[in-house]
This record gives structure tokens, C-alpha cells and sequence, in this order.
């Protein structure tokens, strides 16, 4: 079960449409490091965890990139909500919008559309958190290029909000792996 | 959005923030007693905070987890992204 909560996990309050910065944001929302590929991810590995620490773990972060998700979603929504047809043709957005007008779908900033061959799922948590690790990576990476692609300082700071959020998962899947390692070296009898 | 409810959500964005935090490393370490005490200060707060938030602008919450006056308010806008 899950529930809604009518908030933003942080404030995204843009003043100024742009449209280019839209189409580029949206590698976070249907890209292969983005937050759905992130949520779905955790959410599918959480079945297979040994422990009730990781299973937890696993959830919560997985809900908390739901949350994200949504945050990004919030960005292109303000950052589309008032752009004039000109501006979406200059932009390259017009083959967006003649799928979809104004509407927030699931793809890359090249347009593809999300696949869940961006994930995996292994059945093996060793693997499945060092998977975990390196998607934390590659997003924070991504939000370091997507902060490079603007000046506008209202899209700038959910941006370093969300990088910090990978920084911390990074670290918080580092310690569930020792602990799982730790805890499949107690079972092992010599 | 007017100032007062603005800042009532930023507060609540804060102390949520917190609870996320700590959350999340008291998944990894359930017997730290300092980081568990702090996760119950704050999570009263966050409880006051949102009966606050609640009685002046509406639910949080919906599926039962907060009441609501009549007319039903979980339709009114404006929505988070908005």
C-alpha cells in the first residue's frame, strides 16, 4: 500500500518558462537514470532482500524516488506550462508536442520512450546493490550536467537537491552491501 | 498560494526532510538509540505540524489518513506541481 502525500518533497517554484531546459530536464523523468528507472528498480528488488534491513531500505528509497519523480515532473510542467508553439518549435520540442502536446511522458531528452531494459533485477543482492550504487552515480551525473545547462538559479536548486539525494543513497546502499556481506559470511559454517 | 500557507509547507518540507534522513540511516542502523530519539522528536512535530496545515488548508492526506471538512477538500487546487 502506498499514500499520497499533497506535498512536494521540495519546493519547485519556476518564474521563467524554457522550453530547451524542459526537454533536457526530462532525462530524469523517462531516462535511463532517471527517477522512474530508479523507483522501479528499487521497488522490483526489494522482494528478493535477505534481511529486513535491506528490504526496508530498499522501499523507502525506492518511495523516496517516487517523490522525486514527481519533483521533476513539477519542473517540466512549469517549465512547458506557458510556452508559445514558436517557442516549442525552436526549442525541438515539436515532435514531443505532436505526440503529446503539453502533457508530461515517460522519455529521454532525445525523445526514446522509457524501457524497463534501463533495470535490472538479479535475485542476487550483491549484484543488485552494486547496480543500485552505480545508478545513484549516474544520476548525480546527470543532475551535474543538467545544473550546467542552466543559469536560471529556480532551476538550479531543486536540481543540487535532488544531486545531494543521489550522494546519499550512494552511501546508504555502500553500508546495506557491507551489512549483507556481513550477514551471508554468518551463515557460512567451516 | 499566500505567504503564511507557503511557509507552513516549507516548514513542513523541512522537518519531513529530516525524518527522510534519518529514516533512511535508521534502516541501516536500528539500535542507535540517539538517531531513533531524534527520528520520534521529529516525527511528533511533523504530526503537529500537519494537523496545522490540515485545519487551515485541507488534507495531506488521503485513504482515510486525515479527516476533511465538507465540501470534500481533497479536489481543491491548487495541486503540488501547480
Amino acid at each position: 500500500m502506498w499514500i499520497y502525500e499533497k506535498k512536494l518533497q521540495y519546493p519547485v517554484k519556476i518564474k521563467n518558462k524554457d522550453v530547451r531546459m524542459a526537454k533536457w530536464i526530462i532525462e530524469q523523468y523517462g531516462g535511463a537514470d532517471g527517477e522512474l528507472a530508479a523507483a522501479l528498480r528499487y521497488l522490483t528488488q526489494r522482494y528478493t532482500m535477505p534481511t529486513g534491513k535491506s528490504k526496508a531500505l530498499l522501499t523507502d528509497i525506492g518511495t523516496e524516488e517516487l517523490a522525486h519523480l514527481e519533483i521533476i515532473a513539477a519542473m517540466v510542467y512549469q517549465l512547458m506550462k506557458d510556452a508559445t508553439i514558436e517557442e516549442i518549435k525552436e526549442a525541438g520540442l515539436a515532435e514531443y508536442y505532436a505526440d503529446h502536446d503539453k502533457a508530461l511522458f515517460y522519455v529521454n531528452a532525445a525523445g526514446n520512450p522509457f524501457t524497463v531494459t534501463y533495470i535490472q533485477a538479479k535475485g542476487d543482492p550483491i549484484t543488485d546493490l552494486y547496480e543500485d550504487m552505480a545508478a545513484e552515480q549516474k544520476a548525480r551525473s546527470t543532475y551535474e550536467w543538467l545544473i550546467n545547462l542552466t543559469d536560471d538559479p529556480c532551476v538550479k536548486d531543486p536540481l543540487r537537491f535532488l544531486r545531494e539525494r543521489e550522494v546519499v543513497h550512494f552511501q546508504r546502499f555502500g553500508e546495506a552491501l557491507m551489512d549483507v556481506y556481513e550477514y551471508q559470511n554468518s551463515k557460512k559454517f567451516y | 498560494m499566500d505567504r503564511q500557507r507557503c511557509e507552513l509547507m516549507r516548514e513542513l518540507q523541512e522537518v519531513s526532510f529530516a525524518l527522510v534522513e534519518l529514516n533512511l540511516f535508521l534502516d541501516n542502523n536500528p539500535t542507535n538509540q540517539q538517531a531513533l530519539a531524534d527520528y520520534n522528536m521529529f516525527a511528533r512535530k511533523y504530526e503537529e505540524l500537519k494537523k496545522m496545515y490540515e485545519s487551515l488548508y485541507g488534507p495531506l492526506t488521503n485513504f482515510g489518513y486525515a479527516p476533511s471538512k465538507y465540501p470534500w477538500q481533497w479536489v481543491n487546487e491548487p495541486w503540488p506541481w501547480e
